[in-house]
């Protein structure tokens, strides 16, 4: 059985329109929607078209490279594959725990990863549409109007970014290609210096992150019927949990809940992950649909991320967060919260709640000195979860005794959230482009939608002049009735004689 | 203490062409005096991002590098100035809008920067950089020596 709107019951003869690729969202993807002769939506669907050969490129180096190559996956969040595939090395070499001084120099790198990723995304990639709303002038969605009528909105963004990004200079030794997390552990302290610069800062960035977090509920609570209705549908929603249920965000044992906030699933072992989700196939994208085997292919697929992640958990172990997730939790009145654009609310209370982590560790004496390797019995297969900004990360590895990975297997957060994200876009065709004609306005609200979930398609790829726009709507017959092409600078040209589609 | 030149190249070592960001800063590093170094600072990484605006804080002038499918082959290079486009908003900014950004947050001009575009031909994960990628990094190389002087 197919999802509604995921394939038209009659595709011929339809007109089709694609977004190719997705503006403003890191890597290749693209959204095909099919209408009938009335502009009805029959058809839509989010292609993604950058994950293949990623396990190819892990397999058959030395075990020990991969915690660093992991990293050049992924331009946009490195630290997550860097820490990701340093948990799972460490079971396959048995060194695991790792000594309190790693995890809790680790731990600092991740938050801080935490810290600048959700700050650049709500800041400077998101914020232009939720302080501008989706029909306001083009140009005005840019984020140069957020700086021109919030100038202090947009430098607290870059300076938390600036923080988090020195968070994870001093720990994993350089501020891109860092090398500090290994298999077993970590190769070097945080210096008292870097620390003591570190703290200088944090009350600042903590309160900074306070004043995220209300311009996000002011933004929701001030148009609740576009926030609350915006994209939404109901789902199940995956993430780590610590044992006792606290928000965990670098180590923990897995819970689901199903659609209504009950619990299907939890203390799950991060290491049996494969015993409880199914990565499906189909056959007209590249991306995997994961679900949870209970539940079945329809039922069981599910979220990841900020806004499963605040409400998947029983409370958040830091205080000021804690209080900001009770009125987030509030909201929903006993069910939970589902729209998708509270996704940027819950983002900022996480950004809240890493700042309020990093300034707990700075404090702790085992990131400046002790011991940061482990040792054990090696056993040649390892998992490592890690709950990367965007959502659950999951790296699998087995390793040869010539120390060779064998088998590799990620599943990112965006293909946790594939599902989601079809179900998302089609929300928004349904409720504002069907029986309409097209404008750029009702498609970025596409855009608007799969921005929510800050999806990393994992292309580091940014060559000069690689990031167009290409809308092109064709007749039943396959002619082209209109072709727009927008630069990477936002120039729109409309050019009916053009090629169809980004070059290859 | 900032030096007075920056250099900044950036892309992904393991996308063919797209490492010659990073080979530049890595060659160039090794092609320079001590004197020169001294008065240099560089800089690589994945993309042009917000805070990058911070680091073109306090220099004289400021070199670009990245790799490029639109430029003439060698090379091409070209000043920079600010200008508001709608990479502001992306996970890869243009180098006009990280000027663009700096203006906004300093409330002043910032330092005169130019953009060595070098030509690259493929970006595939795991490929090295192509022979002609390399070549044309070198004869990027052999003007930013020049240019540095």
């Amino acid at each position: 059985m197919a999802f509604d709107l995921e394939t038209a019951a009659t595709p011929e003869g339809l007109r089709r329109v694609a977004i190719d690729p997705v503006s403003r969202v890191e890597g290749h993807g693209k959204v095909t929607i099919l209408l009938d002769e009335v502009n009805r939506v029959q058809q839509v669907r989010l292609h993604i078209v950058e994950f293949r050969g990623f396990e190819k490129f892990i397999e058959g180096r030395p075990y020990w490279e991969v915690p660093v190559m992991v990293q050049r996956l992924c331009g946009i969040c490195p630290v997550s594959h860097h820490l990701a595939a340093s948990k799972a090395m460490d079971r396959v070499l048995g060194a695991h725990p790792v000594t309190p001084s790693a995890e809790k120099i680790r731990r600092l790198m991740h938050y801080g990863q935490i810290l600048q990723s959700h700050a650049l995304h709500f800041f400077h990639l998101s914020s232009p549409d939720l302080l501008f709303g989706f029909d306001s002038e083009v140009q005005q969605r840019n984020i140069v109007g957020v700086i021109e009528k919030h100038p202090d909105i947009a430098r607290k963004g870059v300076m938390l970014r600036k923080f988090g990004q020195e968070v994870i200079r001093v720990t994993a030794g350089k501020r891109v290609h860092g090398t500090g997390s290994v298999p077993g552990g970590m190769n070097k302290h945080v210096s008292r210096e870097d620390r003591d610069g570190l703290q200088h800062d944090i009350a600042q960035v903590i309160a900074w992150a306070q004043d995220a977090v209300a311009i996000a509920r002011q933004l929701h609570e001030s148009n609740a019927g576009l926030y609350d209705g915006f994209g939404s549908f109901r789902s199940n929603m995956l993430s780590l949990v610590r044992a006792d249920g606290a928000m965990e965000l670098y180590d923990g044992v897995l819970r689901a809940r199903d659609t209504a906030g009950q619990i299907v699933l939890d203390g799950a072992s991060d290491q049996r992950y494969f015993e409880l989700i199914e990565e499906e196939v189909r056959p007209w994208t590249y991306m995997k649909f994961p679900h949870l085997k209970s539940l079945g292919r329809e039922r069981g697929w599910y979220r990841v991320g900020p806004l499963a992640r605040v409400q998947n958990c029983d409370f958040i172990p830091t205080p000021r967060a804690e209080a900001q997730r009770q009125v987030f939790v509030a909201r929903g009145q006993g069910a939970p919260v589902h729209a998708t654009l509270a996704y940027h609310w819950a983002r900022m209370i996480e950004a809240l709640h890493a700042a309020e982590v990093i300034e707990q560790l700075l404090a702790d004496p085992d990131i400046l000195s002790g011991d940061l390797m482990s040792t054990g019995q090696r056993v040649g297969e390892g998992v490592g979860i890690i709950e990367a900004p965007r959502g659950t990360l999951i790296h699998h590895y087995r390793v040869g005794d010539d120390d060779l990975v064998t088998m590799c297997n990620l599943i990112v957060s965006t293909t946790h959230n594939n599902q989601a994200m079809n179900e998302a876009v089609r929300s928004v065709a349904r409720e504002y482009l069907d029986g309409r004609e097209l404008t750029e306005g009702l498609l970025n609200r596409i855009e608007v939608a799969i921005r929510a979930y800050d999806p990393c398609l994992s292309c580091a790829t940014h060559a000069l002049g690689q990031m167009p726009l290409d809308v092109s709507l064709l007749d039943a017959d396959g002619s082209v009735l209109d072709h727009v092409l927008k630069s990477h600078d936002g120039t729109l040209q409309r050019d009916l004689a053009a090629p169809l589609g980004l070059p290859s | 203490m900032s030096a007075p030149l920056l250099v900044f190249g950036w892309g992904n070592a393991s996308r063919g062409d797209d490492a010659l960001g990073p080979l530049f800063i890595e060659q160039l590093r090794a092609r320079l005096a001590p004197a020169e170094l001294a008065r240099i600072d560089f800089l690589d990484d994945y993309q042009l991002q917000i805070e990058h605006a911070l680091d073109l804080v306090g220099r004289e002038r400021v070199l670009f590098v990245d790799a490029s499918l639109d430029c003439a082959a060698p090379f091409e290079a070209t000043p920079v100035q600010a200008q508001r486009d709608r990479t502001f908003t992306t996970h890869a900014m243009s180098p006009a809008a990280l000027l663009q950004v700096y203006v906004e947050l300093q409330a002043s001009a910032p330092p005169p920067c130019t953009l060595l575009a070098i030509r690259g031909e493929r970006f595939e994960l795991g490929e090295p950089p192509g022979a002609a990628a390399l070549r044309n990094l070198d004869a990027a190389l052999d003007w930013a020596q020049r240019w540095l002087r």
